[in-house]
């Protein structure tokens, strides 16, 4: 039984740490300390900063680009990342789209989008969901009918995570209405420049524009364009499924925005007091606290068991239910540190490094905001309650 | 990093699950603990033969040097079983007090006999009024001509009906409140003085109240300088709060199994009750929660044995408020999900729901240590 890191790791960990210190741009970092709105080129930028070190795709093969990196090192990567304050990764081209090409594609499809995808000249999004086809994924019904060398594709795409910066989506779509719903999917990689293709803004409840809607109108595809067999695009979306769990638990999310939380607690105050001494709160960020530490030690010990050649099961979802509820819980708090602070809706201060005029703090601005847009985080990459529905059925065996 | 039990770790597990399966059935646990003593000497003889009394002692006092995994492997079967033996008070507290403060010749004179089953000690540190919490401590010990005069009241001292010697902490100086002050002697149960009621416990072993009369002690009833008993005193009370935690993960283990397969068994609108998804989401978010749990016991048994200090104190303080908040969730969650029957004396469950409940009520519940982290908070 041996809880620490190996010395190895650490120093490992001390090159991520010494990287950051470095390279991470100062503007970046504060705007995501304060929960404000990235823009592309921001993204941009740090991915293009990653891709100079060879460590943009952390999770890749070393002979396509990758990193080669253990579990334990990938997770260290994340840990220091998020602490540092860099940006989350838009997982959808690099963690998402990449390994299913890398574990299904053709040389030729490997060849070509895997070093797009690593120099930033492609952004990809996801066309997974659709307004009859959420948790129930199998449901999607946007129909790719084979037309000579072509798919021709009709329907609708929703929740389409910043499809808005997007210039690749890959789809699940029908092709074998016929077959049992999971039977008659593919898998299928589009241009969002082809003709037919619109994408309409969903303005979520935080006022942010983050989602779309896309919509496909008899748009051609070229048939090299399908990744794996006709029909058995199902095996590709559960593959991909598996990697958008694993990594879900944002630990490292959670201790910075938990130490962010502290630090603001300690400028506002509360019956003449810093906030931070109010009984109260210092239960509930205590609560939040503890309740962190176990589900890090829950995730070293999958981390260890990946590492000794296990394969990450179920567990996965214990980790995505209880990270998620976190960080939700310490946004909450982060909300309502702020007291009428919180209440300004200031939509453009949100997009910028530094505000204006800052009515209260800088530090206001964005936690009521964010606290409303991390709902989602219990929503997307399978529901908590679907994720329960796995571990009953995977783990529990009911 | 590596998660899992050495060879000789796994042996002693396989061994100890072994025993208690043999020889602890419900209806064994159920005769012994309606009386006095309150567990099961032959047990307790056997745990003796087979060397796992001496696990945590000290190997240059005939015991193992268990650290405090072992500890760990030995409590979690001991939680699985229920089993009533005074193992944590007794070995893992009471020995690594005498272990901490004891003198040679102390050490000499306890510590064999411990590891070999001929002595069973037991820890007195609560009193009507000190709530979890040793500063509070008002039973006084007076300085006489050869040695001490100790008065005072001593609560529920766990494993104290039946132990040869109790610890009795004890103020030689400073006010209740105060962590100065405070020291640890020596009693003989049977001394003049003395007056033990026994009783059993809602959570399952016996213990005692103890007062104490003016009760004469002998200079070498101290142990260790006095006035200075609080800080190895808290030192080991956070090494019995990660073995509590392994007994509580043991328990919450069987708990958790006896419930899934009810509810893979019980019949109701003609299918198992596990079909119902309401029903499978509640034993979800049991099983997470003994996940969690797991993971905060493994980390307490691995800093269990650390030198005090700041962040030891938030480990096992936070492993503490999650182990009881879990045990208190799956013991309630346990009983509803099997209805009646969950409330049966006559099924092992309800007996794990007892324990899994109370056993918040040593060393502190959730609430308690939310509170204590909650003061630490700071230093994070």
């Amino acid at each position: 039984m041996n809880i620490h890191f190996s010395e190895q790791e650490l120093a490992f960990r001390d090159e991520v740490r010494a990287f950051l210190a470095a390279e991470l741009p100062a503007d970046i970092a504060a705007k995501v300390r304060l929960g404000k709105k990235l823009t592309k080129q921001d993204h941009q930028r740090w991915q293009a900063i990653l891709h100079r070190r060879g460590w943009y795709a952390a999770n890749w093969p070393v002979e396509h680009g990758g990193t080669g990196w253990s579990v334990v090192e990938k997770h260290l990567f994340e840990e220091e990342c998020a602490a540092a304050g860099a940006p989350r990764l838009i997982s959808f081209g690099v963690n998402m789209v990449a390994p299913v090409i890398i574990k299904f594609g053709t040389p030729e499809q490997k060849a070509h989008y895997l070093p797009r995808i690593l120099d930033g000249s492609d952004w990809w999004c996801q066309g997974y969901s659709e307004p009859g086809a959420g948790s129930d994924l199998a449901a999607v019904k946007t129909r790719a009918v084979r037309e000579g060398d072509h798919y021709i594709v009709n329907g609708q795409k929703t929740w389409t995570t910043l499809g808005q910066h997007a210039n690749w989506i890959f789809c699940l779509v029908r092709t074998d209405p016929e077959a049992k719903p999971q039977a008659g999917i593919s898998f299928l990689l589009i241009d969002m420049e082809s003709p037919g293709i619109s994408v309409r803004p969903i303005i979520t409840l935080d006022g942010a524009h983050e989602v779309n809607e896309v919509f496909f109108d008899n748009v051609r595809v070229p048939v090299a364009n399908l990744v794996g067999e006709e029909n058995d695009g199902w095996t590709c979306a559960k593959y991909l499924l598996t990697h958008e769990r694993t990594g879900q638990a944002g630990i490292g999310i959670s201790k910075a925005a938990l130490a962010h939380l502290k630090e603001v607690a300690r400028q506002e105050v509360i019956d003449g007091r810093p906030a931070l001494e109010d009984p109260l709160l210092r239960q509930r960020i205590a609560e939040v606290e503890m309740r962190l530490m176990a589900v890090e030690m829950s995730t070293l010990r999958i981390l260890a068991r990946a590492q000794a050649g296990g394969v990450p099961g179920a567990e996965s979802s214990i980790l995505k239910i209880t990270g998620s509820e976190i960080r939700q819980a310490i946004s909450d708090l982060a909300r309502r540190v702020l007291g009428p602070h919180a209440l300004p809706f200031l939509a453009e201060e949100m997009q910028l490094e530094h505000d204006s005029e800052p009515l209260h703090a800088d530090y206001s601005v964005a936690p009521a905001a964010q606290y409303l847009n991390l709902r989602k985080l219990s929503i997307y990459g399978g529901s908590n309650e679907i994720q329960k529905n796995i571990l009953a059925k995977a783990q529990l065996g009911l | 990093m590596d998660f899992s039990f050495s060879d000789e770790q796994q042996m002693l597990q396989d061994m100890l699950a072994r025993l208690v399966r043999e020889h602890y059935g419900f209806e064994q646990r159920d005769q012994v603990q309606r009386s006095a003593p309150g567990f099961s000497e032959t047990f307790q003889a056997q745990l003796a033969e087979l060397g796992v009394l001496a696990v945590p002692i000290d190997e240059a006092y005939g015991g193992m040097s268990g650290s405090g995994v072992e500890n760990l492997v030995v409590m979690q079967e001991l939680g699985r079983g229920l089993c009533l033996e005074p193992y944590l008070e007794s070995q893992i507290l009471g020995g690594g007090l005498v272990q901490a403060l004891g003198s040679e010749a102390q050490r000499e004179a306890l510590l064999p006999a411990l590891a070999a089953g001929e002595l069973r000690l037991a820890v007195a540190s609560e009193e009507p009024r000190t709530h979890y919490r040793p500063e509070w401590t008002e039973t006084r010990a007076e300085r006489v001509a050869d040695g001490w005069r100790l008065s005072g009241r001593k609560s529920v001292v766990i494993g104290g009906q039946a132990a040869h010697k109790v610890l009795v902490l004890a103020r030689t100086a400073g006010e209740p409140g105060e962590c100065d002050g405070l020291s640890l002697f020596l009693v003989d149960p049977a001394a003049e003085g003395v007056q033990r009621r026994a009783y059993p416990t809602m959570a399952g072993p016996w213990a005692c109240d103890l007062t104490l009369e003016g009760v004469m002690l002998a200079d070498d009833a101290l142990l260790g300088a006095a006035g200075s008993a609080f800080e190895a005193l808290d030192h080991q009370l956070g090494r019995a709060m990660a073995a509590q935690c392994a007994e509580a993960v043991g328990s919450m283990q069987q708990a958790c199994e006896l419930t899934l397969d009810y509810l893979k068994t019980r019949q109701q609108f003609g299918k198992p009750i596990g079909r119902f998804q309401v029903l499978q989401h509640r034993m979800v978010d049991m099983t997470t929660e003994l996940e969690l749990a797991t993971s905060m016991t493994i980390l307490a048994a691995c800093v269990a044995d650390a030198p005090a200090s700041l962040e030891r104190s938030r480990q096992l303080i936070a492993a503490q408020h999650v182990v009881k908040r879990a045990a208190q969730f799956i013991a309630e969650e346990a009983i509803q999900l099997h209805g009646g029957i969950g409330m049966t004396w006559e099924y092992s469950l309800a007996h794990h729901a007892r324990h899994l409940v109370m056993l918040g009520h040593r060393f502190g519940d959730d609430d308690r240590h939310l509170k204590a982290y909650a003061d630490l908070l700071e230093a994070s």
